[in-house]
């Protein structure tokens, strides 16, 4: 028997899946909106600016999540200041949770400062003071903030497995490959969102067909960075002969394989785009819940 | 710092009284109930079958019968082991989590936010959320009777002494000469977390076993979380390199031929 079954469950349920899945979309449709504004043709401007607006959206909506899920919400600041000393900042380099409270707070900084300059760009800020703040994020200073967004969105997609792969619980911290697993489930899940959302702000149909190209790649790294966490639980993997194991087959068969055949198939990018989210999220749910549930097996063991 | 303190619980000697847990209960005024929920098991001497955040001292009652006058009872007074090197202080992320003067490892509820990143950390599940304040909580090897002087409740408790409690390296020297006493006696005797090269740096609170660890519910090599960040987090960088390459170089190239087809000019 593994170690990690000795430990306790720490009650990671549903808020905490759904940050898991609306950050990585979030840091993963950061990325790509900054590798598009980067390297991208200008046609793919407005694949850029939705992007960065699901970036902004997401981050807040991570922030409310995750302070919500605490037990004591008011105390969410004590993560970023000591609080017997403030403002002396709170910071451990060594701990995932601890640089991850950092890493939301700057992410959703820099992304909303990107996301308020696209808006600025469109003519769809009427508050002067979020026009003046969004109409001084433009060109080489917009290139920049939205670069460092895309950065801090590809930690944002990618540490939360690593958050897990840090603690001493079962699956969690058997392989060291969550953090994989998440950055590509994050990176495909955002080219999914993108794909759906852009063609409202005015993308083009050869800006659609290079990010579904992107997240035909994208999947199937997931696919191969999956296979390789897998393999490395070993005997653990006896724990997916549950419920949570049909779950994860589930999430597999259609987030993964079906979208990958629909875009070999060149049919829907939207049907595809719509069957990765749901497949990035039944990942999540798998492997939170598979690994939480085993508590109930620890206290009816007597353990 | 004044000399590191902790427990010797020597489980031969156990008989499952249960008086520490209610020394503990009652000194640290810890509820009955979890959040108005009755959760003994009733089917079991065992009734409060771990430990958690109402719940800082456990006695486990282990048996191992092949038949109705074959077999023996264990008996563990479990508790948290305040490591020298302790996975919870580790990832805390506000500093709640401190080490005393004592060598012990204490949560200050005032400063803990309830984000729960120490029970997934403790290899010993030993930390749980107090449904009163909302905060995760576990033994304090009783750091307040400590400062004036005073034993822990529990090993003041305990009949038998089952649990002693002292200073480290007495309590090694004490243990150890108890381990040969049952040696000689054809038991098999063994100390789990006495090692100051061990696992964890040592446990400041370890325990005479007659059996494999994981008999008490207790991992055979316990580990700090960070172990893996290091692996995890190269894998992760690893895999963000590849996925942003991909990305890069497919935007140029579809670029690059989307423009060679229309007779296009420089990317």
């Amino acid at each position: 028997m593994s170690d990690t079954f000795f430990s306790g469950a720490p009650h990671w349920a549903w808020l905490i899946i759904l940050y898991f899945f609306v950050g990585g979309i979030a840091g993963g449709g950061s990325l790509l909106a900054a590798i598009v504004d980067w390297f991208g043709a200008p046609e793919d401007r407005p694949v850029a600016r939705t992007g960065y607006n699901v970036a902004a959206v997401g981050a807040i909506i991570s922030g409310a999540l995750l302070t919500i899920d605490l037990g004591r919400p008011l105390r969410f600041w004590h993560m970023l200041f000591q609080s017997a000393n403030f403002p002396t900042l709170m910071f451990k380099g060594w701990s995932p949770i601890s640089f991850g409270a950092w890493g939301i707070f700057l992410f959703g900084l820099f992304s909303v400062l990107t996301a308020l300059g696209g808006m600025a760009e469109e003519g769809r800020l009427h508050n002067p003071a979020l026009r003046a703040v969004g109409g001084a994020v433009r060109g080489t200073l917009a290139k920049v903030v939205g670069g460092v967004a895309g950065l801090l969105g590809l930690f944002i997609a990618g540490y939360t497995g690593v958050l897990l792969s840090v603690t001493n619980r079962p699956i969690w911290a058997d392989g060291p490959w969550l953090g994989a697993l998440f950055l590509a489930s994050g990176v495909s899940t955002g080219a999914a969102t993108l794909i759906l959302l852009a063609p409202g702000r005015g993308a083009t149909e050869q800006s659609l067909a290079r990010l579904s190209a992107f997240d035909t790649k994208a999947l199937v790294v997931e696919l191969l960075v999956l296979v390789l966490f897998v393999a490395s639980l070993g005997a653990v993997n006896r724990v997916w002969l549950s419920f949570w194991g049909l779950v994860l087959l589930v999430g597999v068969g259609f987030g993964i394989l079906a979208p990958l055949r629909m875009h070999a198939q060149r049919r829907s990018l939207a049907g595809a785009a719509r069957l990765v989210l749901l497949g990035g999220f039944l990942l999540r749910l798998a492997t939170i819940f598979a690994s939480e549930g085993i508590e109930r097996y620890r206290v009816a063991a007597g353990m | 710092m004044a000399e590191a303190m902790g427990f010797f619980t020597d489980t031969t000697v156990c008989i499952g009284c249960k008086a520490c847990e209610v020394a503990c209960k009652e000194w640290n005024q810890l509820p009955a109930e979890n959040g108005g929920v009755r959760e003994l098991s009733g089917d079991s001497y065992d009734n409060t079958r771990k430990l958690d955040g109402i719940h800082w001292r456990h006695v486990r009652f282990i048996e191992q019968f092949k038949g109705p006058y074959d077999g023996r009872w264990l008996m563990m007074s479990d508790v948290c082991k305040h490591c020298v090197q302790a996975g919870c202080l580790e990832v805390c992320p506000t500093g709640a989590i401190v080490r005393t003067q004592f060598d012990t490892v204490v949560i200050q509820s005032d400063v803990c936010n309830g984000c729960r990143a120490c029970i997934a950390a403790c290899p010993f599940g030993v930390i749980d959320i107090n449904p009163v304040s909302g905060t995760a909580q576990k033994c304090t090897l009783c750091y307040d009777r400590l400062q004036v002087g005073l034993e822990p409740a529990c090993s003041k408790a305990c009949p038998t002494d089952s649990i002693q409690f002292g200073a480290i390296a007495e309590l090694r020297t004490r243990a150890e000469k108890r381990v040969a006493q049952l040696k000689s006696q054809g038991v098999a005797a063994e100390l789990y977390g006495a090692d100051p090269g061990g696992p964890l740096g040592g446990l400041n609170s370890f325990y005479l076993l007659v059996d494999k660890p994981e008999v008490y519910g207790l991992p055979r090599h316990p580990e700090l979380p960070t172990t893996n960040l290091a692996k995890s987090g190269g894998l992760s960088v690893a895999s963000a390199a590849v996925l942003g390459l991909l990305a890069i170089v497919g935007l140029r190239k579809r670029r690059m031929d989307e423009q060679s087809r229309g007779g296009g000019g420089n990317v």
